[in-house]
């Protein structure tokens, strides 16, 4: 660990995991929603469930979802802010499974109408992990910068992805692929050492077979 | 991180003659590929957010559980009467220990150092030391490269997380951080910052991770007074001369041993110790 992971964060309390990496998992699920909430159901597991209003779980995920960052003193009054901007929310417990004990599924939609559903969970000391997209593992930590890619299962798609982050030179640092069956859904979870372009993310939203694309750069905001 | 001991540093400062604090500082600049005044200026960055941190202290506040708050306040009214056991430095201590650990469980912006159950130990002792001693802002940052560094070696070697290593992985590490800090604040040397980590580290051992309800609260607050006076007590025995009979590295590694072998009960399950007590058991079904 660097020196700075050792004294620090700067955090409001009063759980590394339980407060400050809930603002994590409700800030990396706006940075993937990409615009702002009008509505959200979040589900709680595990010790999530159990200690997460005496940690103000509840409240740091819904700061994390309008973009505050864990040091924002705001959170514990997250609630009011997000009625001010008519965001609704609500929560539930949640049996998970096959997944991590302290988990949370939080589906929402944006202002725009996009849908997303994220199930995150905590790897402890503050970091967490974002396990499933839409229903499909990712398991990524969205620490270095992320590109996540919907498409159908069928040849090629991977060849296009890393031809095209070769001609941009960005260097993959890793990659994962996934699918729901055969010939179905099928997800790449890549994480690189430096940020794509803009333009390269719209030029792959409009391939063929490619359903959804989904890049989040949080770089130091975490 | 390149010091897998606190031998290692030690070792580094003799072959390099310079201070313990330097030693760390030199490695974070290789670490994360910065320069001396970036490291510096994020390091005075967290000074000024602990100094806050403990200037925002609201006797006024209780937790969402109900549990804690306004301790630090009575402690703090207590010491000014001027008729304290401790004196009134390590009154002041322990005032300030229990503020921070009253803060972070009231949601407060705090420092987590290392964690943010422990947050109020490097604080209760810098803090209070800075404003009385009036020593140089340069000064403390240099301490808390010492504490960063002990902290980096304990959670290599051993653990800093309750869930993994008990009570003792948290605050047992906060106070060992806590007291090289002190050492090095009062002139001591690298091999007595090292023992007087390895004091305190002595002093917690065993220390088991039981909070009521599973929240940073009962006894999380009050342990950080225990971190705190302790740090200062091991300090100045070490700047009295006095060294840990076992080696600073070994008694990490017993620490590591001794979180193994802990039942999971008593890593931060919210099952045993105070937690699993009735009355630790009442207030935690009250809450549902």
């Amino acid at each position: 660990m660097n020196i700075f992971e050792i004294l620090g964060p700067v955090m409001v309390g009063p759980s590394s995991s339980h407060t400050a990496g809930a603002v994590r998992i409700g800030l990396i699920t706006r940075k993937l929603l990409a615009e702002r909430p009008v509505k959200a159901v979040i589900g709680m597991s595990g010790s999530f469930a159990a200690t997460g209003r005496g940690h103000g779980t509840d409240r740091a995920l819904i700061a994390g979802l309008l973009s505050m960052r864990p040091d924002d003193m705001r959170i514990p009054d997250s609630f009011a802010y997000a009625k001010e901007e008519g965001f609704e929310f609500s929560f539930e417990q949640v049996q998970l499974r096959d997944a991590h004990p302290n988990s949370a599924l939080i589906r929402v939609i944006g202002e725009k109408g996009r849908k997303l559903t994220v199930q995150a969970s905590f790897l402890g000391g503050g970091r967490i992990m974002v396990n499933r997209l839409d229903g499909i593992d990712v398991n990524c930590t969205c620490e270095m910068p992320t590109l996540i890619v919907h498409n159908m299962d069928q040849p090629g798609h991977v060849a296009e992805v890393t031809s095209m982050l070769s001609h941009k030179s960005v260097n993959i640092a890793n990659m994962s692929l996934y699918r729901n069956k055969r010939g179905g859904r099928a997800v790449m979870v890549v994480e690189t050492d430096q940020p794509i372009p803009k333009e390269s993310i719209q030029w792959l939203e409009h391939l063929e077979g490619v359903i959804k694309v989904t890049y989040i750069n949080v770089g130091g905001e975490l | 991180m390149a010091f897998e001991s606190l031998m290692m540093i030690l070792e580094t400062c003799r072959e390099k003659e310079i201070p313990f604090w330097e030693a760390i500082l030199l490695d974070d600049m290789n670490e994360r590929n910065a320069d001396r005044q970036e490291s510096m200026e994020q390091m005075r960055t967290l000074w000024h957010a602990m100094q806050e941190a403990a200037d925002r202290y609201d006797g006024n506040l209780r937790s969402n559980s109900g549990f804690v708050g306004g301790a630090g306040r009575q402690m703090e009214e207590y010491v000014k009467k001027g008729d304290t056991l401790c004196g009134s430095f390590v009154g002041t201590v322990i005032a300030g220990a229990l503020q921070m650990g009253e803060s972070n469980a009231c949601m407060k912006r705090i420092v987590a150092a290392p964690t943010a159950g422990a947050c109020g130990v490097l604080p209760a002792v810098l803090v209070p030391y800075y404003k009385e001693r009036k020593v140089s802002e340069q000064k403390i940052l240099e301490a808390l490269y010492t504490a960063a560094g002990i902290g980096q070696v304990i959670a290599l070697r051993a653990s800093i997380a309750g869930a993994s290593g008990g009570c003792q992985a948290e605050i047992g590490t906060a106070s060992a951080m806590a007291a090289g800090a002190m050492v090095h604040l009062q002139g001591g040397n690298e091999e007595q910052i090292a023992h007087g980590a390895a004091m305190a580290v002595k002093n917690l051992l065993g220390l088991v991770c039981d909070p009521v309800a599973g929240l940073v609260e009962v006894p999380c607050v009050k342990r950080n007074v225990a971190g705190a006076v302790i740090a200062l007590s091991s300090a100045d025995m070490a700047l009295a001369g006095i060294k840990s009979r076992i080696s600073p590295d070994q008694v990490i590694d017993a620490m590591k041993e001794v979180g193994d072998l802990m039942d999971v009960s008593l890593k931060e399950t919210g099952r045993g110790g105070l937690a699993g007590t009735k009355e630790g058991q009442e207030m935690a079904e009250a809450l549902e």
